[in-house]
């Protein structure tokens, strides 16, 4: 019969319809911002760079490098090298970035900062509600909004920080049992 | 059957359906795009009418182009990663996956056994949410207005949850390495995936009873946009629309990459190649894919991610050119890397499968309504970010 | 069938056609042939009409531009050196020209066999940029040869609708080119050390 067919969809428009009253499998959304969804563990947007202890600025893990600057895929990242060095965690003299700019703009949330750098200085957050006014100055976010607290990598992603405080502990003991022998000269290394 | 074609489809000169153009005629030119709800981006057809009668269509494009392939070449091979994501943007899984499998050509990394499982759940589950949206937007086309859509967004929406569960993105999932994948899946996302496989088949038979039976579907779309095989063969069109056109080549049982040949599945075919035949490839895809995730996800078995050659930063491969392509959901998608032994590519080459299968366009449309080209064009399944790039 | 095999095919039957197998490093068996471009487009027919092969898919073509490059290999010569023949050692350079190339590969989905990987090279870089066009044949190279008409300035003779395909009508470089320099862009990275960073740091 002409019709049929449409008629049988309607059915299933009207089977969704008050399905999803009852059933959560049909109803996905959520009713933002009132409702929120708590972040995937794995969630990233932009970048941050991690701190220990107060020190915001002498906290930083960051031992300007360079290696992220020049592995970001579309070159937002731009880092000043300090003059100077200062101890690092486990007592090494290293350098520290004079300025360490991210230009939000363009980063394009890919990770391959956190995944190349070898100090576990930059992580990636998931704070998203991040819209400014000023499209140039407003997103090129330097070291002060950049930096963040190891407790806030913690918050959010609790296994991945546990880890990285597991293995920076292990080279800290390491670094520390090879200093005990201290009479050794420093070449003995 | 193909190596019986005629030879030639098309003069040398001739720019297409001309003809017919006769005095007292007028023709009239429409620009359809590039902003127009129905090209799905910004594409632009440009269409000479005759009365509602198309004698002639020439698709625009470049619209959306940056010039992927030079970025390419200028950045590391690891850096063109992300990038792929954008290509096709409802597709970064697969998209991953080829480029990762052209490297892996290229320098002879072997991705361990659970990585490539985790690639074929991941592509599949890329397989359904793109079919379910290019349903809903054809449907669209055709006026169902938003129902089929928003039916196939709640399922995506499950699908880019598994995927940021994983990967930490929705859609630019950057997940892929050369030689496996970067994380491990995290605990919870197996049983997370077999809770939205098992609850698929219902999705499927409901979004299948929706339109499928409708006598408009049917009147809009059975014997419209007829593409014959020889045709689709010679101008390179491939994925669900070759197979629609009732020609039996996918390169999941062709070349058998990954650990395709352990699966068992089923290639379905269309015999007209018309727009009902696409619509319902994509259908029955979308069922086998079903098939292939729970056999996939039963199987899965443990052990490392990643070849422990592969190594992030600078890799540098021999001198030399590879060609890998994989069946992405939107045809075959391929990559051609020449290598200079240097740390990025010589060359790098993306083959668009939404541009190839676009050659085509103009033959299926003419002599239809600007209306059956809407239908058309959304049976292509295009996404601009590729056919740009 | 190897490259060689099929390199002595086409010449065999199209007279005065040479084809040369360019080896390839990275994946053993996949050599191509690089066929000259007075014969490309018999050459084409042939393969695709050849019993064994039927390469009836054209599935990808890339272009790719080669720079003029100077090679320096090192030599044995004998020389006489004070009426003693002695074998010395001599670095010679030798230019190699630039030349842009196209790039084809070919799949059969009848045999399901391939890829056999076809190259038509031309003259020079500059001038004498002319290859014919292989869109007779596979019609899949239409939009892919006006790509690279675009990008890297091959003129496909023969070609049915040669436009550019990405770039704008009016645009006049080729932006694939090696030695392509891109216009200066004001929305890129933007550079902190310079206004914007001031104006950022002050606020
Ligand atoms: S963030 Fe890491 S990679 Fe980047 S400069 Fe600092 S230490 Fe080096
Ligand atoms: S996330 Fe990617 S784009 Fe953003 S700063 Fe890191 S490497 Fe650069």
């Amino acid at each position: 019969m002409l019709g049929e067919g449409i008629v049988r969809g309607l059915a299933e428009t009207a089977r969704n319809f008050f399905g999803s009253f009852a059933e959560k499998e049909r109803l996905t959304t959520v009713q933002f911002p009132e409702e929120r969804r708590v972040p995937f563990e794995a969630a990233r947007n932009f970048p941050f760079l991690v701190y220990d202890g107060d020190g915001k600025e002498s906290g930083l893990r960051c031992v300007a490098c360079l290696i992220c600057e020049k592995e970001c895929p579309p070159r937002c990242i731009h880092i000043d090298k300090s003059k100077d060095k200062k101890p690092d965690f486990v007592g090494k003299a290293q350098f520290y970035p004079a300025a360490f700019t991210i230009d939000v703009s363009v980063c394009m949330s890919c990770q391959i900062c956190v995944e190349v750098c070898p100090f576990e200085a930059i992580k990636m957050d998931t704070a998203f509600e991040l819209s400014t006014d000023d499209r140039f100055a407003g997103l090129l976010w330097g070291k002060d909004r950049l930096a963040k607290s190891n407790e806030h990598y913690h918050a959010i992603h609790p296994t991945e920080a546990a880890e990285v405080d597991e293995r920076r502990g292990q080279e800290k003991a390491a670094a520390e049992a090879k200093a005990k022998p201290a009479a050794q000269p420093a070449e003995a290394r | 059957m193909i190596s019986s074609l005629k030879e030639m489809p098309r003069e040398a000169g001739e720019t297409g359906g001309m003809a017919g153009s006769g005095a007292g005629s007028q023709l009239l030119e429409v620009a359809m795009g590039p902003h127009h709800p129905s090209t799905h981006g910004v594409f632009r057809m440009d269409v000479q009418l005759e009365g509602e009668r198309v004698v002639r269509l020439k698709p625009v494009f470049g619209y959306l182009h940056r010039n992927h392939e030079q970025i390419a070449e200028k950045t590391s091979y690891l850096g063109s990663m992300p990038y792929t994501d954008r290509l096709d943007y409802l597709c970064s899984m697969s998209n991953n996956w080829a480029y990762a499998l052209t490297v892996e050509k290229l320098t002879g990394l072997q991705p361990p056994e659970r990585a490539e499982y985790i690639r074929v759940i991941m592509a599949e589950l890329t397989r359904v949410q793109n079919h379910a949206g290019l349903i809903g937007f054809l449907l669209q086309d055709m006026g169902a207005s938003g129902t089929p859509l928003m039916y196939a967004f709640r399922e995506r929406e499950k699908i880019l949850d598994l995927f940021e569960w994983v990967s930490g993105a929705r859609m630019m999932c950057n997940y892929m390495r050369f030689g496996g994948v970067r994380v491990d899946l995290p605990e919870g996302w197996v049983e997370g995936a077999l809770a939205f496989v098992e609850r698929a088949p219902r999705f499927l038979d409901e979004y299948e009873g929706l339109l499928r039976n409708s006598e408009i579907v049917m009147a809009r779309t059975q014997g419209v946009g007829l593409l014959p095989a020889e045709l689709a063969v010679n101008a390179g069109v491939t994925g669900p629309m070759l197979r629609a056109s009732g020609v039996n080549y996918d390169l999941r049982k062709v070349d058998r990459y990954g650990v395709y040949d352990r699966f068992s599945f089923r290639v379905p075919l269309g015999e007209k190649g018309d727009v009902y035949d696409r619509y319902m490839m994509r259908l029955l895809e979308m069922r086998e894919s079903v098939s292939i995730l729970a056999q996939a996800l039963r199987d899965l078995p443990g052990g490392p991610i990643l070849d422990p050659k592969s190594k992030l930063r600078g890799l540098r491969p021999k001198a030399g050119e590879v060609y890998g392509r994989i069946e992405a959901p939107k045809g075959e998608l391929g990559f051609y890397l020449i290598s200079d032994g240097s740390t990025n590519p010589y060359r790098y080459r993306v083959r668009p499968p939404s541009l190839i299968n676009l050659t085509v366009l103009e033959d299926m449309c003419l002599d239809r309504s600007v209306a059956d080209v809407v239908v058309i064009l959304g049976s292509v399944d295009i996404v601009l970010g590729e056919v740009d790039r | 069938m190897t490259p060689e095999q099929i390199r002595s095919e086409i010449e065999a039957a199209i007279p005065g056609c040479s084809v040369e197998v360019a080896p390839n490093g990275a994946v053993p068996g996949q050599a191509s042939l690089a066929v000259d471009r007075l014969h490309a487009l018999e050459a084409a027919w042939f393969l695709r009409r050849h019993p064994g092969l039927l390469l009836d898919f054209c599935s990808n073509v890339a272009g790719v531009d080669w720079l003029d490059r100077e090679i320096s290999e090192k030599v044995k010569v004998r020389k006489l050196v004070d009426g003693v023949e002695q074998e010395a050692e001599e670095t010679r350079k030798s230019k190699i020209p630039g030349r842009l190339e196209a790039v084809y590969h070919l799949f059969s989905i009848e045999k399901k066999q391939g890829p056999v990987i076809l190259r038509v090279r031309t003259e020079n870089r500059s001038d004498r940029v002319e290859i014919p066009s292989l869109t007779p044949v596979w019609r899949s190279a239409e939009f892919q040869e006006r790509e690279i008409f675009d990008l890297y300035g091959i003129v496909f003779t023969g070609h049915p609708d040669l436009r550019r395909l990405l770039m704008w009508e009016g645009f006049t470089d080729h932006p694939m080119r090696k030695d392509y320099v891109p216009p200066p862009e004001d929305d890129g990275p933007q550079d902190p050390r310079g206004a914007v960073g001031k104006e950022a740091a002050a606020g």
